[in-house]
């Protein structure tokens, strides 16, 4: 692009106002004797070494050696002298131009270095004041338990479905081997819409989906919002998240269910020592169904206030899958086995960042949400 | 349920701890709420005997007491009220220890007190302080109270899954802990009564689906007023149930220790006979508790001539109670089908403990034996003549014990291990469940009945579940799914979530995630157009309709940020909302609600954080429209901003954001109106996207470089005020070839110099042609063309 510049570098420097030059010179004589080349050396030097600037160690090698310096002009008036005595006269001035040279070089890279000193301390400035629109955010803590539940399971195959938060009764339920009026539904406070519509109470309507629209093998995790009828206190919340996961394919058991929420919590607490215990439990859509405890990650099993003293906590319902909701959705119990399994992300978040009450993930107060980063 | 440690290990008592016994529980799959002793820490307290009683000289409210050991006598000062000569009550000796308090011997207000007589709360066994524990008059003077009352005891708390409603019963649960244990379990000595007197009373099953079986038993003569003995009040204490009177509390005993409800009718106020039958809509009853329900139908009902007198396996009649009064009674045990109770109790706002059973299943076998049960301990208390035990039953009715098949590779298959069949055979007898087993080619296979008890065995793999239970599932093998390395699919052209979360993030947002549920007037304030969908049973009325847009919830946050002294906030959130796919829906179905994924944020305050380097201006609209933009070209693609109108925004201030015609988002400056009646100091920035315009870009396909020079060229143009800069842009976009390659507006300026109905745009167009130099004249041709367009189109003139 033809647009013209002004270079930095091309710009003149401003002119500054001498300083006083205080001479240390002595008064110049036309023939000097050579004590007198020495006593002009001494105080020429020592006024170089006195310079204070630029301006005035150029005004000493002007004048003594510059093209009408009191050195050069000694120089030029050799001739004056007796053949015999100008060799040596000249040798003579010039070790002194040499020795005044090398002084005024020296100095001038003294005089520089402080000169760029001056400069840069005139130009210094705090650099521990704040820099300037530094502002960052943050994600929601139970979202980085998400994200990094997510990656776990993406990373080894899964895919990562959702599904909507108004569901029917069908998939909430009845597909679920919770027919209506079975005692289980009790555990599941439902909000309602109608009597066909509800929020959803747990994410496995979105593994109720997922059968019927897919075929085996599945490997998925549905994250998301859930919600039952629960009034806010410290370890409740009528809207809560829940992570499922499902697996259908041939053959898979009760080991490899293990084997999967073992790894999950060790990786997800990143401690490949966490013991993990399963407990008979009973979910109407497994069979068999476990409750899994995990050793309390704050006490490490001693026991302590977050535990009740026990040493586990409960962190996960699991089991395989019941062959009614396999068939529900039309994939063939004998063919096909499954286990499932889920979490609140609420929960997790809670223990690995020892937040205390999880009111505080919906407060949404900047002092609480600012800490994580 | 709460139950009595030691009632327990009265039928099997295996050498535990409680803590031990309640861990093999939890590991069991019977999850314990949690357990504690049914007395305070204490020593030498004994049942003492009060023989005489007097005022203190010194002290209106006290008394001197002389207290009886058995072997000696004490003078005992009290204050209690209730202390009289002949009681018995406990008796702590001089020198006993009640928790960290040692009794000694005193002056109180100058008169000698050796021991102290002792209330429930006193000896840690209740709240109750009221008075002295009164202790039953032939309570033996002298014992030692903890082992008088079996205090060395604990109450357990047990929270049963749906599934083990066999355990709701102290034997059931024996069952469960010998089968643990591998110990025996003695049950108790059921005798049958024999009959006395021929008196029974007629019962009809009209609807035999919902009660194929009641048996009944007439008692005549009973003493109603005869005390419940001690061992049995607490027992039902220690299970959390109150001792009424002999009748009620027998029948309470038996639900406890056989897990079989039962009830008792005054049998002088029966009628004629009873009919077990579902309810028809408008019936009325009052229930034992004095309220009256008007039915709903098909509820199971206890009817005689009078009407209904029962709901059927939830609750008995008030007109048919057995008072104080009663002296001949009707005992009931019944079988209820769980279909026919489940959720009943529920939808009329109750919850009974014989509902609890009945809807989980009970035993179909043992109502019989529970009726002798009964009456062996009624009479024992109560005295009385039993009639014939009459068993009304339809066989056709009865739950039928499914035979169901076990093969051992299906074993194999869902555990991830053989499991022997000697050890499946021996765990399936430990179950009491009844088999066969044979043999095929490679399949043992088992056909297995369980008992009537258990309710919950009806297919194989409920049989595998049992089987990995007692063989313990933390000893079944664990390993790690093994996969083929197909890798996923993923589109290049997809834009996850997290990413624009990020962006949002980097502009200095915080995410927030705040309730779906919010409050319908926040909702009318800032959508009205939107009907909310509503909750039929909100927790509040604040949390009663589903959001329609995300700015009412971050609102509600931002309110409560601002009211905790913070003055600049800047939030987001990604989420749901829901509308009506067409306005308001008589009808709602899941067809016609969109649940719309979007991500919305709000900010106010100082465009940046307080610094030493800046002035603390506020933010204004293009701040956030440069936040939204940076999500925006994320995607590449071209989104307008039109001047927009939304309710809950101030007009003229902001924007309706489009891609090719379709709105996806808004954003602009919150109506002030609205902001002053929410009561927010500041104005307040908003947007809002639907996400799904954001998720996809597309994949880049580089255009070549150029390696000529461009050539910019500035002009500035006056215009009227309404002229929008994109309308100025478009002008000039249409107007131009294709060698325009920039257009940056870098000045907008009102004010001196320009007509108030004009403003001045500053435009810089910078011009290039990909294979070779443009000369002056062509860029010249090119400017004026583009001049004379916005000249004609609109309105324009250049400025000078």
């Amino acid at each position: 692009m033809k647009r013209t510049l002004l270079l930095p570098w091309l710009k003149k420097p401003h002119k500054r106002a001498l300083p006083d030059i205080q001479s240390a010179l002595s008064p110049v004589r036309f023939y000097p004797f050579m004590s007198d080349l020495a006593d002009i050396i001494d105080s020429t030097l020592q006024a170089i070494n006195a310079a204070e600037n630029m301006a005035a160690l150029d005004e000493i090698r002007v004048r003594q050696i510059g093209k009408k310096g009191q050195l050069t002009g000694l120089l030029r008036g050799l001739g004056k002298l007796p053949p015999e005595e100008r060799p040596a006269a000249g040798a003579g001035i010039n070790k002194a131009r040499k020795t005044l040279e090398d002084a005024i070089a020296t100095r001038r890279k003294i005089l520089e270095s402080s000169v760029l000193d001056e400069k840069l301390n005139a130009d210094a400035i705090d650099v521990t004041l704040p820099g300037r629109n530094g502002e960052v955010g943050g994600l929601h803590p139970v979202t980085m338990v998400l994200q990094r539940m997510e990656n776990f399971f993406k990373s080894v195959g899964y895919d990562v479905i959702e599904g909507p938060e108004i569901e029917d009764d069908y998939h909430n339920f009845e597909a679920l081997n919770l027919p209506e009026h079975h005692p289980a539904r009790a555990m599941h406070d439902t909000f309602y819409f109608n009597p066909n519509l509800l929020l959803r109470t747990h994410t496995s309507p979105v593994q109720v989906r997922t059968m019927e629209s897919g075929t085996p093998p599945i490997r998925i995790i549905c994250p998301g919002r859930c919600y039952r009828i629960d009034p806010p206190d410290p370890s409740h919340l009528p809207m809560f998240h829940q992570v499922e996961g499902l697996v259908i394919d041939h053959g898979v058991c009760f080991a490899d269910l293990k084997g999967t929420v073992i790894q999950f919590l060790r990786v997800m607490f990143e401690n490949q020592s966490l013991k993990v215990r399963f407990r008979p439990s009973y979910f109407p859509f497994t069979e068999p169904s476990a409750e899994v405890d995990m050793q309390c990650v704050k006490c490490l099993g001693e026991g302590c206030r977050i535990c009740g003293q026990s040493g586990w906590l409960e962190v996960m319902g699991s089991g395989m899958v019941h062959p009614k909701v396999l068939e529900f959705s039309g994939i063939d119990p004998e063919r096909y086995t499954g286990f499932a399994f889920g979490m609140g992300p609420d929960r997790l978040a809670l223990l690995r960042y020892g937040v205390d009450d999880l009111r505080h993930f919906l407060d949404n107060d900047l002092n609480f949400l600012a800490q994580f980063r | 349920m709460k139950f009595s440690e030691s009632w327990l290990r009265e039928f099997v008592n295996p050498p535990l701890t409680t803590r031990e016994l309640v861990d093999q529980f939890t590991m069991a799959g019977l999850e314990v709420d949690g357990f504690e002793s049914v007395a305070g820490e204490f020593s030498d307290v004994i049942v003492g005997k009060i023989s005489n009683v007097t005022s203190h000289p010194d002290a209106d409210r006290l008394n001197v007491c002389r207290v009886h050991s058995g072997d000696s006598e004490f003078q005992v000062v009290c204050g209690a009220p209730n202390a009289r000569s002949g009681m018995k009550a406990p008796f702590a000796l001089p020198g006993a220890q009640l928790g960290d308090h040692k009794i000694k011997k005193i002056k109180l207000r100058g008169v000698e007190s050796s021991g102290m007589l002792c209330s429930e709360r006193e000896l840690g066994i209740s709240e109750n302080h009221e008075g002295l524990m009164e202790l039953p008059a032939d309570a033996p003077v002298g014992e030692n109270i903890r082992d008088y009352l079996k205090l060395d005891d604990s109450v357990i708390d047990l929270d049963l899954t749906p599934n083990r409603s066999d355990c709701l019963g102290l034997t059931g649960l024996a069952r469960e802990t010998g089968l643990i244990n591998g110990l025996d379990v003695t049950f108790p000595d059921i005798n049958n009564t024999r009959p006395t007197i021929e008196d029974t009373f007629p019962v009809e099953l009209k609807d035999p689906e919902v009660c194929p079986r009641f048996v009944g038993r007439v008692i005549k003569n009973i003493n109603i007023n005869a005390a419940t003995p001690l061992w049995m009040q607490e027992k039902l204490r220690r299970c959390d149930v109150r001792s009424i009177d002999p009748v009620v509390d027998v029948t309470n005993y038996i639900m406890l220790e056989l897990n079989h409800p039962m009830h008792a009718y005054d049998l002088d106020r029966l009628s004629e006979k009873i009919v077990v039958r579902l309810s028809e809509t408008g019936e009325k009853i009052t229930l034992l508790d004095g309220q009256e329900i008007e039915l709903q139908e098909n509820t199971v009902l206890i009817t005689d001539a009078s009407g209904p007198i029962g709901m059927g396996g939830v609750m008995g009649g008030l007109s048919t109670a057995v008072t104080r009064q009663s002296t001949d009674i009707f005992l009931e045990c019944a079988f209820f089908s769980p279909l026919s109770i489940a959720g009943k109790a529920r939808s009329y706002g109750m919850n009974t403990d014989a509902a609890h059973r009945f809807e989980r299943g009970v035993d179909w076998q043992g109502q019989e034996a529970a009726i002798e049960r009964a009456t062996a301990l009624l009479i024992d208390i109560a005295g009385g003549e039993p009639g014939p035990v009459i068993d009304t039953v339809s066989e056709e009715h009865l739950p039928a014990i499914p035979e169901v098949t076990l093969r051992s590779h299906r074993i194999a298959l869902l555990l991830g291990v053989p499991i022997e069949d000697d050890l499946i055979d021996d765990i399936l007898t430990r179950l009491g469940f009844s088999f066969t087993r044979s043999r095929t080619e490679d399949d043992t296979i088992w056909s297995v009945s369980a008992p009537s008890h258990r309710f919950d065995i009806t297919i194989e793999e409920d049989l595998i579940e049992e089987i990995s239970r007692v063989y313990g599932y933390n000893e079944l093998p664990t390993r790690t799914p093994v996969t083929s390395l197909t890798m996923p699919e993923m589109p290049e052209g997809n834009i996850p979530l997290a990413r624009i979360c990020d962006q949002l993030v980097m502009r200095g947002y915080q995410e927030a995630i705040t309730y779906s549920f919010v409050d319908p007037e926040v909702e009318n304030l800032i959508n009205p157009q939107s009907e909310p969908i509503g909750l039929t049973n909100p927790l509040s009325n604040e949390m009663s309709v589903m959001r329609t847009t995300l700015w009412s919830g971050l609102l509600k946050a931002l309110i409560y940020n601002l009211n905790r002294q913070q003055s600049r906030v800047r939030i987001f959130e990604s989420g749901l909302r829901f509308l009506h796919m067409h306005g308001k829906s008589d009808n709602l179905e899941l067809g016609n609600i969109i649940q719309e994924k979007t991500i919305a944020g709000v900010a106010c305050g100082s465009r940046h954080d307080e610094n030493w380097s800046n002035d603390a201006q506020a933010i204004d609209f293009f701040d956030v429209k440069g936040d939204i933009e940076s999500i925006l070209a994320l995607t590449g693609e071209v989104f307008d901003f039109h001047p927009g109108e939304h309710p809950a925004l101030q007009r003229g201030q902001s924007a309706v954001i489009r891609k090719a015609g379709e709105v996806a988002g808004h954003a602009g400056l919150l109506n002030p109106g609205i902001q002053k009646m929410l009561d927010i100091r500041l104005p307040v920035y908003l947007f809002e996207l639907r996400t799904e315009f954001l998720m996809t870009k597309l994949v880049t396909q580089v255009r070549p470089l150029s390696r000529f020079p461009g050539s910019r060229r500035d002009i500035a143009i006056v215009i009227d005020r309404d002229i929008t800069a994109s309308e100025v842009r478009q002008c000039i976009e249409s107007a131009a070839d294709d060698t325009l390659i920039n257009l940056k507006l870098f000045d907008v300026y009102q004010g001196k110099g320009i007509d108030p109905n004009r403003k001045s745009l500053a435009l810089g167009l910078t011009f290039r042609h990909q294979s070779r130099n443009l000369t002056d004249s062509e860029i010249n041709d090119s400017v004026d063309r583009i001049i004379a367009s916005l000249e004609a189109d609109t309105g324009a003139s250049l400025r000078n």
